[in-house]
């Protein structure tokens, strides 16, 4: 069957802030250039981050961007290339004044500087005091960021296909990219965009877990897209959990409440803290507050009828404190855990918020995958960048403001990288092999014709509890095994889906069936790559690989210091080495990871 | 219903896909309540409400910001019944 097509010198999957950013490199230097997205641009889940953009400018006391590196690479706990750390770092002033050139309301001092402030982990002279380093605009970075990257892609020509899906990468028998395949959601039409450079910048897949902070949007397009097309997915064990999501909803309940004296209970009314961390209790460190709730869960003190979540409570608190200085918690709570926290606890449980893994790219935003005895080989034509990709930048785990750093340069560099790999080929656009686009069409018709299939809802619920059970916050060696092959029968459902709604225009029961064909690739390598990797490191937090001498926090260097690479053919695992050598500087030395 | 109607409803539904879990949330309730049983006023004011920007439509359905607005009250209130 033919599909219509349409030729652009670049197209770029995602609208948050990573692909406008790397659109604008494109049209800015007069190439024709496509955006193509699921959601308006200013809608993208960009618009969740709250915190701010840490760069060195050093604006209100010294900083150094080699102080900034230092910092990534011990939140990283190593894991991190140290190549595309010190890029990053080098390149924060940079993007940081040229968005704010482009309009961007930074926040300012009584000077007119960009006001900066602390945050967890960034420290000046090599970890010794923490830093002000955040540039923020008020509680609204990534909205602001996301407003001043679409105007000025407007203003550049960038041409917007809004309420698009892309559905494959067409990929040709030498690998080279040429292209996606895409669902125009007004009408149900597929179109073949080809185009000479085809960068993805799709976010991250955190609705692949139950309890997820995550927007809807978020369901690993790219990544499901690069996996069916022979790329590998790296490092895709390091999810970052954040302690407090309300139970079966995913919203955050801030630190805040914790700071103001809320206090986690068990189900007999235990403050368990006190046990896991007596000094701190419930104020100890993310990730010791997340493993306490899980263990105590896992031995049956969790709470409710499944005994499935710790109880956050605040029923001591003055109610005038509670309006007064947690003002939106209680209405979070009314609303999503169906509790008035004057009255009542709290109901939460440890939630997935960034993904650190994804499609392995260099610093220059290039998809890199192996082919001979190479590990780091391009793949001609295809770019990523922001969640979706891995760089590697946060490594083993992300420092906070260093995700909307991540998509401002790696969208910039993966855009100036495309930018000369269309300048300088003379040869015209290659044909699309007819086969690549057949792929898409017969995933299509599968959806379409398929009769006494799974139900989408359920899948994805299977798909998520099982994330959540097997492969959360704390591992557990038995688990995950069981883990593995839960979810590889959920994938055999997932399979053969079949959907009720067959029209044509805006079929959401087809669009979320697609999408729940995406997650569970990020799902599965997942639950692989972490069942695999027999360490402690960052966000992996495994129970049979505890704090030793010789492992410290549980972290083996000696066999684990190595990038995960997960491919869907045979779900294979492979692993290559972490970039220890810096651009310019000394390597980064191992040690253990403490703050 | 019509298909014109009914494409009309599916597009509507789209456009609670948001930025912010929050929203998805509260709009993902209201469609499970009421199913496609959504006559032509509270239309249109959904339509109004998905129009606006993330953070602002979170402040009105959080009660952080008021409206006099009574088509945007009505609804607000609507989406806000646990």
């Amino acid at each position: 069957m033919k599909v219509t097509k349409r030729t652009f010198d670049a197209v770029i999957v995602g609208a948050g802030g990573a692909g406008l950013r790397a659109a604008l490199q494109l049209s800015e230097s007069g190439l024709k250039t496509a955006v193509i997205t699921k959601v308006f641009p200013t809608r993208s889940h960009t618009v969740a981050a709250q915190g701010g953009v840490a760069a060195s400018l050093g604006n209100s006391e010294e900083d150094h961007w080699h102080w900034h590196m230092y910092d990534t690479v011990k939140g990283s706990d190593w894991l991190g290339d140290q190549d595309a750390i010190e890029f990053m770092c080098r390149k924060a002033n940079e993007v940081v004044i040229e968005l704010e050139h482009y309009g961007m309301p930074f926040d300012r001092t009584d000077a007119g500087k960009i006001y900066q402030r602390p945050f967890g982990g960034h420290m000046s002279n090599f970890g010794e005091k923490p830093v002000r380093r955040s540039c923020a605009a008020a509680d609204r970075t990534g909205h602001a960021m996301l407003h001043a990257l679409y105007q000025r892609n407007v203003r550049a020509n960038t041409q917007f296909f809004v309420e698009w899906m892309a559905l494959d990468l067409i990929r040709d028998a030498e690998g080279e990219v040429l292209g996606v395949t895409a669902l125009e959601m007004e009408t149900g039409e597929i179109v073949a965009f080809q185009s000479k450079a085809t960068i993805f910048a799709t976010g991250g897949a955190g609705r692949i877990y139950y309890s997820s902070t995550n927007a809807f949007i978020n369901t690993g397009d790219g990544l499901g897209m690069a996996a069916r097309a022979g790329i590998p997915l790296e490092d895709m064990e390091f999810w970052q959990f954040h302690p407090t999501g309300v139970a079966g909803a995913g919203v955050l309940i801030t630190e805040g409440v914790r700071g103001e004296g809320g206090i986690l209970r068990n189900s007999a009314g235990e403050r368990f803290m006190e046990r896991y961390a007596p000094n701190a209790k419930d104020l100890a460190s993310r990730d010791v507050v997340s493993r306490a709730m899980v263990t105590e869960i896992n031995e049956g003190r969790g709470c409710g009828p499944n005994k499935d979540f710790v109880l956050l409570d605040i029923t001591h608190l003055d109610p005038k404190v509670i309006m007064q200085r947690l003002p939106g918690i209680r209405e979070i709570s009314i609303q999503f855990a169906g509790t008035d926290p004057i009255k009542e606890p709290i109901p939460v449980v440890p939630t997935c918020h960034y993904q650190m893994g994804g499609i392995p790219t260099n610093y220059s935003g290039q998809v890199v995958a192996p082919r001979g005895s190479s590990m780091n080989v391009a793949v001609p034509g295809f770019y990523a960048a922001g969640e979706c990709a891995c760089a590697s930048v946060h490594g083993a785990n992300r420092l906070g403001t260093n995700s909307l750093l991540d998509l401002l340069v790696f969208g910039k560099s993966a855009g100036e990288t495309a930018v000369e790999d269309v300048k300088k080929s003379t040869k015209a656009h290659k044909d699309l092999p007819q086969e690549a686009i057949e792929r898409t069409l017969a995933r299509i018709n599968r959806l379409d014709t398929q009769k006494d299939g799974a139900d989408a809802h359920e899948s994805r619920l299977a798909m998520q509890r099982t994330m959540q059970n097997h492969c959360g916050v704390f591992r557990f060696a038995d688990k995950l095994k069981e883990g593995v092959s839960k979810i590889l029968d959920v994938q055999k459902d997932v399979q053969r889906v079949a959907i009720k709604d067959k029209s044509k225009v805006f079929n959401t029961a087809r669009i979320e069936a697609l999408e729940l064909e995406n997650l569970i690739e990020v799902a599965v390598a997942t639950m692989i790559s972490a069942e695999a990797r027999k360490e402690s490191r960052g966000a992996h937090v495994r129970d049979d690989a505890p704090d030793t001498p010789e492992n410290p926090n549980g972290r083996d260097d000696k066999n684990w210091l190595k990038h995960t690479l997960w491919f869907k053919e045979g779900n294979r695992l492979d692993y290559k080495s972490v970039k220890l050598t810096p651009l310019t500087v000394d390597t980064i030395e191992l040690k253990k990871r403490a703050y | 219903m019509d298909e014109e109607r009914g494409a009309r409803l599916r597009r509507l539904r789209w456009h609670c896909r948001r930025a912010l879990l929050e929203l998805d949330l509260m709009f993902q309730r209201y469609w499970r309540r009421t199913g496609d049983d959504v006559d032509a006023a509270t239309e249109a004011a959904l339509e109004r409400l998905v129009a606006m920007e993330d953070h602002d439509l979170w402040d009105l359905v959080s009660g952080r910001r008021e409206t006099d607005d009574p088509q945007l009250k009505g609804m607000v209130e609507k989406l806000r019944q646990v």
